[in-house]
């Protein structure tokens, strides 16, 4: 990608992931959602790191591409969190935030191991391979689990508008990255595509996330079957 | 092979959580009743047909530009496009699918209208500031 486009989708990513705080801020909902926000907040200092290093040694410098891939495992880590974060908020009234603690930890060590047990195979330079693949992997964990997530909130019927608009922007996220990701393992001719689509895509959740945190009231409420009904109908 | 099964799947997972996302953002603004000069211009009362997306669209994008709903005007746009290629391609076989695109394109209508409203209401106040200023 362009250096100058590069920058303006850095820049315009690192607005709209402050602006999540800010409007997080201001409808008092920091505390409830607390790792999402950890998340965008990281997200900014990344992008500052980002920017550093990119202006310092360029965007197709090897630093670069080290530190891009590291903050990326890094994020995404903090990511699953969140979605585990939004898991114990759907099953709250069901107590079992200590179980979905294990879960998630249990099944971030699988995925470290699985990552571990393909890289280990196949690469010399292990360390840098292994966060790459760790990252992806987490990706598709994430999809499968934000997948299982809104069908919970379906079947529990959980009305809670923020957090359905939460979830299904964090859906969309996962769906678009793992499309991009296996669209650039299809053919190599795709992959100059998807390096122009990726960037856009890491701005959607962050605008999603501001416009629901800023414009949807926390008490509103809405039928989550009544819009997968779309779907069916 | 593998990486287009994840594909197709990837894909299929987006339709699953796009529509019910572009949905909630059309049933937040249904509840929206629109103001009589927005009523005058599109014609619009309560209900408002798939037909007249383009027009109000237009209408939409003579208004000064809101960076906050720009992201979901988008979306429902792209929304509206995929209910036009459902229509076309599903609508001759099955009536029910037809119908309820019709409604659904109807709404997102509704949204654009909505959305005007919202625009003209913030360029009303912008110009109130400018005056008082």
């Amino acid at each position: 990608m362009p250096g100058s486009a590069s920058y303006a989708i850095l820049l315009l990513g690192t607005l709209l992931e402050a602006l999540v705080v800010v409007c997080a801020v201001r409808r008092k909902v920091l505390r409830k959602y607390f790792i999402l926000n950890l998340y965008m907040l990281l997200c900014v200092f990344v992008s500052f790191g980002r920017y550093h290093v990119m202006t310092h040694d360029g965007v197709s410098s090897l630093t670069y591409r080290y530190f891009y891939f590291y903050s990326d495992a890094l994020l995404t880590i903090v990511l699953y969190f969140g979605l585990i974060s939004l898991y114990i908020s759907v099953f709250e009234e069901m107590k079992v935030e200590r179980y979905l603690r294990i879960g998630a930890i249990v099944l971030l060590a699988g995925t470290c191991w699985f990552t571990y047990a393909v890289v280990s195979q196949s690469s010399h330079r292990m360390l840098t391979y292994f966060a790459f693949e760790l990252s992806q992997n987490l990706y598709f964990v994430g999809l499968v689990l934000t997948y299982v997530l809104w069908a919970a909130v379906l079947k529990m019927r959980h009305t809670q508008a923020l957090l359905v608009q939460l979830v299904l922007s964090l859906g969309i996220y996962f769906s678009a990255y793992a499309a991009s990701y296996s669209l650039s393992n299809l053919h190599p001719t795709f992959y100059s595509y998807v390096s122009y689509m990726v960037p856009v895509i890491g701005c959607l959740l962050p605008l999603s996330w501001a416009y629901a945190f800023w414009r949807v009231p926390e008490e509103a409420r809405l039928s989550p079957q009544r819009l997968a009904m779309a779907a069916s109908r | 092979m593998i990486a287009a099964i994840i594909l197709v799947c990837s894909v299929a997972f987006f339709l699953q959580f796009f529509v019910p996302y572009c949905r909630s953002l059309i049933a937040s603004s249904a509840a929206h009743v629109l103001s009589p000069e927005v009523q005058d211009v599109t014609g619009i009362r309560t209900q408002a047909a798939g037909d007249d997306f383009a027009r109000v669209m237009q209408l939409l994008m003579l208004c000064p530009d809101r960076p906050e709903d720009r992201g979901e005007i988008r979306a429902i746009g792209l929304y509206f496009q995929m209910l036009n290629v459902m229509k076309a391609a599903l609508g001759r076989l099955t009536p029910s699918v037809q119908a309820w695109a019709e409604k659904e394109r109807g709404r997102c209508t509704y949204f654009a209208a909505v959305a005007l409203d919202r625009r003209v209401a913030f360029s009303r106040d912008l110009l109130a500031q400018q005056i008082e200023a």
